[in-house]
């Protein structure tokens, strides 16, 4: 499978997409860290996937994302940012918001 | 090193935005030994205040600032913590 396919496979699988560095056990960094930290905060289910682990990916996503640096959290396919804009959206209450419109059973937006 | 670096960043940044307000910091030394600073890039904080983000939201900020940032991306600046505003209300 072409690694845009499995870019979309992936995000299709899953309403919340974390690709990080290192796994939410063991973040390799301290952006990717603090991304797991928040999402664990508001309770929102994601699926992690440690783009150290997975060369092709790591190189693809930055062009896919139109976003240079890790970690990039994806919902419903569409990337919602890196670790300042998670921190953001976690102030204002966006992020709860969002965690709570991920229903296992929810059809993407 | 770093103030060329920090140079070349507050260079792009003031021709794509004229900010009211824009610091530049070298966060690198925090990281320094982790596995993503061995490349010899850098990790920057920047604080920029500009009119042109007004009305835009905080992903479109971010992208607007790494767009500016260009190549720069690549050959210098392994992570970027960003702080993009518009200015505050009177």
């Amino acid at each position: 499978m072409d690694v845009n396919e499995r870019i979309k496979a992936l995000l299709d699988a899953h309403p919340l997409v974390l690709f990080m560095k290192g796994t939410p056990q063991y973040p390799m960094c301290g952006y990717s860290s603090r991304a797991v930290q928040v999402l664990r905060e508001v309770a929102a289910p994601f699926h992690a996937i440690n783009i150290l682990e997975d060369p092709e990916l790591r190189a693809a996503l930055p062009r896919y994302a139109n976003w240079p640096t890790f970690p990039q959290l994806f919902l419903h396919g569409e990337l919602l940012g890196g670790c300042d804009i998670v921190l953001e959206l976690k102030a204002s209450g966006e992020l709860l918001r969002l965690a709570q419109e991920t229903a296992p059973h929810g059809t993407a937006a | 090193m770093s103030a060329a670096r920090i140079a070349a960043i507050r260079a792009r940044l003031e021709a794509a935005f004229a900010p009211a307000q824009i610091d530049i910091i070298d966060d690198s030394a925090r990281h320094a030994g982790h596995a993503g600073a061995r490349d010899g890039r850098g990790h920057f904080k920047v604080h920029i205040v500009s009119a042109a983000f007004a009305g835009m939201p905080p992903l479109a900020r971010h992208r607007a600032v790494y767009t500016a940032l260009g190549e720069l991306m690549q050959t210098d600046i392994h992570a970027l913590q960003i702080e993009a505003l518009p200015p505050a209300h009177g």
